[in-house]
């Protein structure tokens, strides 16, 4: 080491050697973590199971991928690319850390590997990387306490702003970089001092400045903030070690596992209860999340996993238009809650054992209802979240819980009612199915015909609810017929024997209701003897593709309509209007849930003369409309509809038509037109109602 | 405190899921393809029951006088929380009128031991009459129209009836009582289809006639006094003139309309 | 034919419109006979309501008691019971004092109850065919009832046209001595009254009136749009309250507010009974509901089959381009 300064294990203060004290300190501060760790771990001991061990290989992809590649970052360019750059820093600075502390007790101490050139380059890379982690704080803390980006704002109902704990974190971390930093200045400078070889530091690294800062001050001071610095590095170290669990720095530790752990299958819903099938559903005695402790094991990491970065609730629609529900504090208080009921040091006040007797409901305490029932389902939070945590599962399984307690607004029990009786939301009568297609004229344009044992056909045109009831959306289901009738599709829908596709009622949280609705559809599907299914609602789509078993391939009308302008079954008229803008909006359940983005646009593209604009937010960061299915019927608490915000973000564009390929973002969307006062300024048409108009026919027939 | 209470419960056609018509014939309404469920304010009733029981303990019995095919109505109010379900059903109860119900209820009535007997102010025949014979027949005291419900000390209630006005009537009513319940009550809970599927084999008991002891003369077809002879639709007469353009032109009359009788200001 | 009574409901001294209706409806049950009036109450109030009467009943039964100041139906029926003859008719209004007193009536009269009644179709030997309707007014039925032992009917408030009134010699008879000591087992506590909504419906003009077509809370504002339009307020009917859309003060009906604007909009609202109890003073009512057979067509001036969520706005457009062009 350096004659004349001494190596930190060998200094002595108060009768305490150097290496005794760190020992103590590496032995006290790991203890700490562990029990601290432990302590964490209790509640996902009491959790309900979670099935996330199979596809290793898979998981680990995605380690790399979204963990270590950190995929979701550059979404948010400011800050993703300062949490990529100390992301990279603390990784390359990972061995350093190790190497520093070891070597307060063990004074010679160097990596295995890094002795000579290997470890030239690498204390090179660290000074960098030390100096670019200091910067990144200095500059995160600028944009806290000065810029203040939205997203990190707290609304007055869920506490006081975390700034001074960022604050706090942000600052630990310079500091250690800076004690870090000084540590190897002060080396460096008493090695200049005494006429030693002097350890190489990265030029205008921050080490380097603090060694040229050191070099006037007396070399009996460069061993005191030698020592000094170390300790400084240990303390602040270990500190920030046992302190990340108790925050949002934890993810620090579990965004690896949280990671690892990540759903596969998006959109398969979760279970009532892992390990349960259906037929097996009424051993279960509760359904949903109730307690605390009826969330899994990994939704449980997703609470300590956090980062409070606010990206999902600023991208959140129900957010955005004032309703209740922000995803950010359903994680944050999840997760404070968990801090306050199982506890460091005394033991956990929630009962053990199954019945979880003492645990508080989450309904009334920690979650309003209306917080849960504002959730359209729409996927932007876990689109966005870097960390990969789930929301729509958690947000199912406490409407199932909900549900099971008999606590639905009156609102939602009506149309529940009628799918149970009617099996749609309306309470229609079945026999009026399919009206919308033997209406005497349409049956002279187009001949649809209704599956039956005389009746057969290659595909099956699911036709779902509101398509079928609602006046202004059948136009979407004629056009979606006269479109198959042209490109030669030998189809048929299932007319009074179709049920609703029952997609919203699994995610309000029926699932008993959900099945019977599923399973009746499976086997008037199967009778049929379909191959194909299409379907020109989005909803219908996601739930036959994700939520059925045992049916046949399901494709949407706009991937059919796609796939025959390629083969030149549809052809397009030239657009005869000239100051038409078009936009095309994103619905939830085709886009963000099943990645059919480009689709749409390439007919909308394929239409001669059409000017098409894209608003600010599309493709996966599409708006969502307001929501289908049961939300139609759902009276949210808002200070605005999420259809008009849309609406202004088209007109924002610069579109007077917007476009898109779902009846109930039309329903929403037609709406917000009116309530947005842009009626005759702007209007809505389905891409199916579109294609129909512009497409060349042999001969013009008149609807 | 417990208290046992009884809700009086009829299966009647689902008026909000439903088109009524007449038949083909003329003489019924056209019943084949119509959606039955538990009568609202019925439902209304037991979730009373239900609130009240859950303040002060007791039990809540859901009754129905039918067949086989009501059964569904018990079931589905044991999903939401009743502690039992009772069918009244015997051949000599068919054709009832409701004085006829009101006295096979009475006898059923007789055989337990009550004290609150809920029933929904009306059903869809517009009646309103059940639940104020039944209480003149077991001579307890009686209010109808009731929108609100407060045990008292002393196996009194304090209830509130809705008058005129939007005003309440309040009163102290002694127990045993019966009572007729508004709609509006209450915000009834969600029955599931889990809770359907729960109660799905429970065995509900039966009582006919033997076991109620009532005198089969006074019930049934023969002895009901008041008979529905035909439904029809009245020809629609004076009634509104309709008016038949564009929604434009029925807008442009509808104000023209409207200033003339001097509603605009 | 046996003897018809008409039990009178009166207020502060004032006797119900239903009194001269029911006098109508025992005229159309037995032309020959004119039916006497039964009349509870105490003091000022009881004498001030039998002078009312005098324009429609030839004979009016009194019966004065302190228990009778404010009507207590287990205490008038108990009343009724020792006056009224074995095997008569008794006339009831079918409203919220009706629904309580008579069916219990019925039976302790051991007569017919049958309630509702819309029009009297004609006595055949011992049976009394009448009107009523079910389903909400949807269909309407002919019911025979056996009125050999007298029979209890409770008749629709504004289903009868009162006949015109004519000054006659009337018989009053104090009944009070009859009836001895009374008590039940329900005692009158008070009246509270609704709480007062930011707009009394009852002084408006001209009433934008909504029911369940209006379908959810957030369409309210469609309405209230037009109101505010058209200088109007708005009203509802019952399932818009018990749905928690609007306040009770706003509801027009037997159990919410009598109004009497000069014009009615009433905007998919079905038209049930109770509902249109609410509505006096003939006014000029506009019926727009989607379903052409919604029984508000049938009391309607002017009727429009069309969806309000529709209509309304365009006509709320139409309202606004009239007064900016008047303004001009």
């Amino acid at each position: 080491m350096v004659e004349g300064i001494q190596s930190v294990s060998q200094v002595t203060s108060w009768l305490v050697s150097g290496r005794t004290l760190f020992l103590a300190i590496h032995i006290l501060g790991v203890a700490c973590f562990a029990y601290i760790v432990a302590k964490r771990l209790v509640p996902l001991l009491r959790a309900e199971r979670d099935l996330r061990f199979d596809r290793p290989l898979v998981r680990l992809e995605r380690v790399f991928k979204f963990w270590l590649g950190q995929w979701k970052h550059p979404r948010y360019k400011t800050a993703g690319t300062l949490h990529i750059l100390i992301f990279a820093g603390f990784i390359l600075l990972a061995m350093r850390a190790f190497a520093v502390l070891i070597v307060g007790v063990s004074q010679n101490f160097v990596m295995p590997g890094l002795s000579g050139r290997a470890g030239q380059i690498y204390d090179v890379i660290t000074d960098y990387a030390a100096t670019v982690v200091f910067l990144c704080m200095v500059v995160a803390v600028i944009r806290r306490l000065v810029f203040k980006p939205a997203r990190y704002e707290v609304p007055a109902r869920f506490g006081k702003a975390h700034t001074a704990d960022a604050v706090f974190l942000l600052a630990l971390i310079a500091i250690l970089m800076v004690a870090d930093s000084l540590f190897e200045a002060a080396k460096a400078a008493g090695q200049s001092q005494l006429g030693q070889p002097v350890e190489t530091l990265a030029v205008l690294s921050l080490p380097w400045i603090l060694q040229i800062a050191l070099l006037p001050v007396a070399t009996a001071t460069i061993g005191k903030v030698y020592a000094g610095a170390y300790l400084l590095h240990e303390v602040t170290f270990y500190f920030l070690l046992c302190y990340r669990p108790f925050g949002i720095q934890f993810h620090v530790e579990t965004s690896l596992f949280n990671v690892y752990f990540a759903k596969l299958d998006r959109e398969i819903l979760k279970p009532v209860r892992w390990g349960v099938s259906d037929e097996h559903l009424d051993q279960v005695k509760s359904f949903g999340v109730k307690t605390f402790e009826d969330f899994t094991w990994k939704h449980m990491l997703d609470f300590y996993s956090c980062a409070d970065c606010g990206r999902c609730s600023d991208n959140c629609p129900s957010n955005a238009v004032g309703r209740p529900l922000s995803p950010r504090f359903l994680t944050i208080k999840a997760r404070d809650y968990a801090f306050q009921h199982y506890p460091m040091f005394r033991h956990s006040d929630v009962g053990s054992g199954s019945g979880n007797g003492n645990s508080k409901p989450l309904i009334g305490h920690l979650y309003s209802e209306d917080e849960i029932w504002s959730c359209t389902t729409c996927g932007a939070c876990e689109e966005e979240c870097p960390l990969l945590v789930e929301y729509i599962d958690k947000i199912v399984d406490l409407r199932r819980g909900l549900i099971d307690d008999g606590n639905v607004p009156q609102s939602l029990q009506k149309p529940l009612k009628a799918l149970e009786s009617r099996g749609n939301p309306y309470g229609k009568m079945e026999k009026k199915k399919a009206d919308w297609a033997n209406a005497k004229e349409f049956q002279q344009v187009c001949q649809v015909k209704t599956l039956g044992k005389s009746n057969g056909a290659d595909t099956l045109y699911f036709v779902d609810s509101i398509t079928s009831y609602d006046d202004r959306m059948q136009s979407i289901g004629r056009a979606t017929a006269k479109i198959l009738d042209h490109v030669g599709e030998n189809f048929g829908i299932l007319g009074a024997a179709e049920r609703d596709s029952g997609h919203e009622v699994r995610r309000f949280g029926e699932e008993l209701l959900f099945t019977a609705l599923r399973d009746h559809n499976v086997e008037a599907i199967k009778a049929s003897g379909v191959k194909k299914i299409v379907t020109a609602d989005p909803h219908a789509f996601n739930a036959l593709k994700h939520d059925y078993k045992d049916v046949p391939e399901v494709e949407h009308i706009s991937q059919v309509i796609a796939r025959e302008v390629k083969t030149g079954k549809i052809k397009f008229n030239p657009l005869e209007s000239r100051d038409k803008v078009y936009t095309y909006h994103d619905p939830c359940y085709l886009g963000r849930h099943n990645q059919v983005y480009d689709d749409p646009r390439e007919v909308l593209d394929a239409i001669p003369g059409l000017k098409r604009v894209e608003m600010s937010r599309s493709r996966d960061r599409s708006f969502c409309c307001g929501g289908g299915g049961l939300m139609l019927f759902y009276e949210p608490k808002e200070e605005q509809r999420m259809g008009v915000k849309r609406v202004q973000m088209a007109a924002e564009a610069g579109a007077n038509v917007i476009v898109t390929a779902c009846p109930f973002c039309m329903v929403n969307i037609e709406d917000a037109i009116k309530v947005a006062g842009l009626e005759g300024k702007m209007t809505a048409i389905d891409l199916a109602e579109l294609v129909d108009q512009e497409m060349v026919r042999e001969e013009q027939k008149a609807v | 405190m417990n208290v046992e209470i009884l809700v009086c419960a009829r299966r009647v056609p689902d008026t909000s899921e439903n088109e009524i018509e007449l038949n083909s014939a003329g003489n019924d309404i056209e019943r084949d393809e119509l959606v039955y469920s538990i009568n609202e304010p019925d439902n209304y009733a037991v979730e009373e029951a239900l609130q009240i029981v859950a303040r002060i303990g007791g039990n809540v019995t859901v009754v129905t006088v039918g067949g086989e095919d009501d059964e569904e109505i018990l079931r589905r109010e044991m999903a939401m929380g009743a502690n039992h379900g009772v069918l009244i059903t015997d051949e000599a109860f068919s054709g009832s009128d409701a004085r006829g119900i009101a006295t096979i209820l009475k006898s059923f009535v007789r055989k337990g031991n009550y004290d609150l007997i809920l029933t929904g102010v009306q059903a869809e025949d517009g009646g309103a009459q059940v639940g104020g014979m039944l209480a003149a027949m077991l001579d307890y005291p009686f209010a109808s129209l009731v929108n609100s419900i407060e045990v008292l000390e002393g196996r009194k209630l304090k209830v509130s009836r809705e008058i005129e006005g939007g005003n309440k009537e309040m009163s102290e009513i002694d127990l045993p009582c019966v009572l007729s319940i508004q709609t509006g009550i209450n915000e009834p809970r969600y029955v599931g289809m889990r809770g359907i599927r729960a109660v799905a084999s429970v065995p509900i008991p039966t009582f006919g006639v033997s076991e109620l002891g009532v005198d089969p003369g006074a019930v049934g077809e023969a002895a009901a006094k008041v008979k529905r002879v035909d439904y029809f639709v009245p020809a629609l007469g004076k009634g509104a003139e309709m008016l038949k353009g564009s929604r434009e032109e029925n807008v442009h009359k509808v104000l023209e309309l409207v200033a003339a009788k001097g509603g605009l200001k | 034919m046996a003897r018809i009574f008409a039990y009178i409901v009166h207020k502060a001294g004032v006797a119900d419109d239903s009194a001269a209706q029911l006098a109508a409806a025992a005229k159309k049950i037995d032309p020959t006979a004119s039916p006497t009036a039964l009349l509870t109450g105490w003091g000022a109030d009881l004498n001030a309501a039998c002078s009312a009467l005098r324009a429609s009943y030839a004979e009016i039964w009194t019966i004065s008691n302190e228990a009778f100041a404010y009507p207590n139906a287990e205490l008038i029926r108990k009343a009724l019971v020792k006056v009224v003859p074995p095997g008569s008719i008794v006339l009831v209004a079918h409203e919220h004092f009706g629904i309580d007193l008579a069916p219990g009536l019925s039976i302790k009269l051991n007569s017919t109850f049958v309630s509702d009644v819309l029009d009297i179709a004609g006595v055949e030997g011992s049976d009394l065919k009448v009107v009523r309707q079910e389903f909400g007014g949807q269909v309407s039925a002919h019911v025979c009832c056996d009125i050999s032992s007298g029979a209890v009917v409770t008749v629709r408030p504004g289903a009868f046209k009162s006949l015109e009134s004519a000054p006659v010699a009337v018989t009053v008879v104090d009944k009070s001595s009859e009836v001895g000591a009374l008590s039940a087992g329900r005692r009158y506590l008070e009246t509270i009254a609704a709480e007062a909504g930011d707009v009394d419906i009852t002084k408006h003009n001209v009433l934008v009136s909504i029911g369940r077509g209006i379908q959810k809370q957030e369409n309210v504002a469609i309405a209230q749009d037009l109101a505010e339009a058209m200088g109007a307020a708005v009203s509802c009917s019952r399932p818009v309250v018990d749905a928690k859309w609007l306040g009770k003060s706003r509801q027009v009906g037997s159990s919410g507010k009598t109004v009497k604007p000069k014009v009615y909009l009433a905007c998919g609202i079905s038209g049930a009974f109770q509902h249109l109890a609410g509505l006096k003073g003939s006014p000029f009512l506009i019926a727009i509901n989607k379903n052409p057979r919604a029984p508000i067509f049938q009391v309607a001036d002017v009727g429009i089959v069309d969806d309000i969520l529709e209509f309304l706005p365009e006509l709320t457009n139409k309202v606004r381009e009239m007064r900016s062009v008047a303004a001009k």
